[in-house]
């Protein structure tokens, strides 16, 4: 491993870097991988906040029956912008484009990805795609009110914005594409000379299979909403029954995107426990094949089983079968993952700093998710459950508990190497636990009020429900808090936190053998790569 | 190595170049997917009124502009093949021919449409509402589908305008020929897509 | 790495498979003129199987190309076959 000279005085760390442009477009113009990572990751924690606020204002109007704080219309349009920003501009972008651009060039020995200049196009498309939604949302008709999955008939014939809101999806894929098309190129062309495919880092396996997803999965949901644009403006007929189309042709084209779409937020998220747990446990990783492998898996696997969103849509006894098939064997992939992590743990010397508290975090909310997502892919089960809060309960754990605490371990992870400086321990502690007890109080009771009946997208309940909304209303408050302290805990630590070393967690890999924070170019010289990552003594 | 430069020249990976031109292909690909299922999903449902609305269509005009197509395809591979070979000239001639056949594809498809317009028949219009929904179906697909992909010929040609110019230039030459060899790529693409389109479109009757 | 060691496929090569895909061209159009009924479709989608994969393999280059675009290719190719069965399977069995 080649450790760079810290003290060369050639040394300029990225974030200081002056180049042809100055003040803030050094930023807005730069092709950097590492700059536009950051661009994203201060664009998606806004938008992330104000999807949260969406979150809360849902959860202050569901603490009692009836209106409470808003009417029905706009608490319609208020879960349809919230799912419309958490997915599309906050999750299905999320780890790739932060942690993807930061991270990956540097893990395979790269000094930028393959098409700097289309990154940094991507990066505009995508403020583009999000312009266009926060335009839905106050143009003339109105927010849209259709829920984010848009299904037809209705979201052909709502008054609302819905032609801006699926313009703006629509943008948003383009851009994840573009993202996804960088990443294949850069991992098969630019790996530093001795890094074959098995000897990538983990985390750089799952951005590439996830890559394969954003290529592959995202035209589909690209021409489904055109397809609706088109039907709204010209009466087409695809979807609307009363012109001889099939509204759940609809939600087959949407759903054959947006399934493949959760394995865009989990993989890299799985990749980046991947690179957590064999640090803080100080252990090569168990089973580095079986994981390899099961990212493709889960990428393969994951395109065939979108139907268990649709069990009880009017679909052929053959196909719901088929799908709820396959989708039991998705899981196994995933469970493969969890025990080559304990694997890992298991005699390792565990170290319990914040990232590996957001790991373990993972593997616990991940896993509750996971099993409820069990009883959703059985038929029978299914039907009791479907359109309930359980739903609701379940993907909350699955995206929020996985994808969000492994963003969160991420940056907590990564954070000294991206600013050179090291946040105050404590206090991320404090706010882990504040989140993960909020996080637990605002979803648990949402499996229990779902098996008893509580439908989602609903405004009103009957009052039997209001204990467990009130329990899930408290929790959400509790998590807020925990989040604010977290990103206050951060802002501080690039403030005014220590300096911290090139590698303070005492990581394998080769983002650890370089300066904190990395310089422009990220490698004095590409390193030669001889052996296996996770190479612990 | 004693230059201290902050700046290393990456090389230039022209597979690299073509890798990624594949990859925006494939996504081509799949969009037109998802419509060439709605296609099937409702020709699946609705084989008798397909089979006669199809009968409106003009097969000479489609296979002409199928003809033309494949044509151009193989003009623009010719035209990679003379790059290759640094005959410049044969190049731009080939290229040019191209172009042309794109620009008569897009001429065709005007009167094709043209004719369908005055007729009434239009995305939206009211004779198209009043149609059995089976063929009111085969007309929005038709329209979409063949919509789509004159907008594809369109970007087609405008890369190939681009080659064009930058090889009359000289910055495309023997040596550095990608944006050529990308831009046929796309350009096959679209006659690729067009195969499959005029078959479903003009010949199910 | 450069492009000029790759391989460059003749005029003539090109030529040929012009003609070829005419050849299927003109076919497809005349067997529309039998009614085989389900047949028609069939052929129609064969023919049109063939000319794409001359104009993969030849005009696109795909036969000379580097073994991992073509294993790309058949991802892709797969994928479609895959989306489209399953989809059918909900609607062939309604």
């Amino acid at each position: 491993m080649m450790i760079n000279n810290n003290l060369n005085p050639e040394y300029i760390n990225y974030l200081d870097y002056k180049g042809k442009y100055t003040g803030i477009r050094a930023w807005l113009y730069s092709t950097d991988h590492k700059r536009i990572g950051l661009m994203y990751l201060y664009a998606i924690t806004t938008f992330f906040s104000i999807g949260a606020i969406m979150g809360i204002l849902m959860r202050i109007e569901l603490i009692a029956p009836g209106p409470t704080i808003m009417g029905p219309q706009t608490y319609n349009g208020i879960f349809t912008v919230h799912g419309i920003i958490m997915i599309f501009m906050v999750v299905i972008p999320g780890l790739s484009v932060v942690f993807g651009n930061l991270f990956m060039p540097i893990l395979i020995g790269a000094r930028d990805v393959a098409f700097p200049r289309l990154n940094l196009f991507a990066f505009y498309v995508y403020l583009t795609g999000c312009a266009l939604a926060i335009l839905s949302q106050v143009l003339r008709h109105g927010p849209p009110d259709t829920g984010w999955t848009f299904y037809a008939p209705y979201s052909l014939n709502t008054g609302t914005n819905v032609i801006a809101a699926t313009g703006a999806a629509f943008i948003l894929g383009f851009s994840s594409i573009l993202t996804g098309l960088n990443f294949i190129v850069t991992i098969h062309r630019m790996r530093a000379p001795g890094m074959t495919f098995f000897r990538m880092p983990l985390f750089v396996w799952a951005i590439y299979a996830t890559a394969w997803i954003q290529l592959l999965a995202t035209p589909i949901i690209g021409i489904t909403l055109l397809m609706l644009i088109i039907e709204r403006l010209f009466n087409i007929g695809f979807f609307e029954p009363a012109l001889g189309g099939d509204p759940v042709l609809f939600q087959h084209l949407f759903w054959i995107y947006s399934h493949p779409a959760v394995y865009i937020m989990i993989l890299p998220a799985m990749g980046v426990i991947s690179e957590i747990i064999p640090t803080f446990s100080q252990k090569r990783i168990y089973g580095y094949r079986a994981i390899a492998f099961s990212s493709l898996a889960i990428a393969g696997v994951g395109y065939l089983i979108w139907g268990h969103h649709m069990f009880t849509s009017g679909m052929s006894l053959v196909a719901i079968w088929s799908f709820s098939l396959f989708t039991f064997i998705v899981a196994i992939p995933s469970a493969v993952k969890v025990f080559s992590w304990v694997g890992t743990m298991y005699k390792g010397s565990i170290d319990l700093k914040p990232p590996m508290l957001y790991a373990l975090s993972f593997i616990f909310l991940f896993m509750i998710g996971g099993f409820s997502g069990l009883v959703l892919g059985g038929l029978a089960t299914d039907v009791q459950v479907h359109d309930t809060a359980f739903v609701v309960a379940h993907f909350h754990y699955i995206v929020f508990g996985g994808m969000g605490y492994a963003f969160f371990g991420a940056i907590h992870y990564w954070f000294p190497k991206i600013y050179g400086k090291m946040y105050k321990i404590k206090r991320a502690n404090i706010a882990w636990a504040l989140t993960f007890i909020g996080f637990n109080l605002l979803y648990f009771p949402q499996f229990i009020l779902g098996m008893q009946g509580m439908p989602r997208r609903y405004f009103d309940y009957l009052p039997q429900f209001q204990t467990g909304q009130v329990i899930s209303t408290i929790g959400s408050f509790i998590f807020i808090s925990g989040f604010i302290l977290m990103v206050y805990n951060l802002i501080m630590g690039y403030r005014k936190g220590e300096q911290a070393t090139a590698n303070p967690w005492k990581g394998t890999t080769l983002e650890w053998t370089i300066p904190s924070p990395p310089s422009l170019e990220n490698f004095e010289e590409i390193p030669v790569i001889t052996e296996d990552p996770y190479n612990y003594k | 190595m004693e230059e201290k430069s902050l700046h290393h020249e990456e090389p230039r990976d022209d597979f690299g170049a073509k890798m990624g031109m594949w990859l925006f292909i494939f996504t081509e690909l799949l969009l037109f997917a998802g419509l060439f299922l709605v296609y099937s999903v409702y020709r699946f449902q609705y084989p008798t009124f397909f089979h006669q609305a199809a009968l409106e269509l003009n097969v000479t005009i489609g296979s002409l502009n199928t003809v033309v197509l494949l044509i151009s395809s193989m003009t623009v591979a010719m035209s990679l093949t003379a790059m290759q070979k640094n005959n410049r000239k044969l190049a731009l001639t080939l290229l040019f021919i191209t172009v042309l056949c794109a620009l008569i594809f897009l001429f065709n498809k005007y009167i094709e449409w043209g004719t369908k317009f005055e007729e009434g028949l239009y995305p939206g219009s009211p004779l198209m509402l009043k149609l059995e929904r089976g063929h009111l179906l085969f007309f929005s697909l038709y329209f979409f589908m063949t919509g789509l992909h004159a907008l594809h010929i369109i970007i087609g040609m405008v890369i190939l305008l681009i080659a064009w110019f930058k090889i009359k230039k000289g910055t495309v030459n023997t040596g550095k020929y990608m944006l050529l060899e990308n831009g046929a790529l796309y350009w096959h693409l679209v006659d690729l897509i067009w195969i499959f389109l005029f078959p479903l479109f003009y010949l199910i009757t | 790495m450069n492009v000029i060691a790759s391989h460059v496929t003749s005029y003539k090569t090109l030529g040929y498979v012009l003609i070829l895909l005419l050849v299927f061209t003109t076919i497809t159009i005349n067997v529309t003129s039998y009614n085989l009924k389900a047949w028609n479709v069939a052929i129609a989608l064969a023919i049109a199987g063939i000319k794409g994969y001359f104009v993969l393999t030849y005009f696109m280059h795909l036969k000379y190309e580097n073994r991992i675009i073509r294993a790309f290719v058949l991802v892709v190719f797969s994928l479609f076959i895959a989306i489209f069965a399953i989809t059918f399977i909900d609607y062939l069995y309604r």
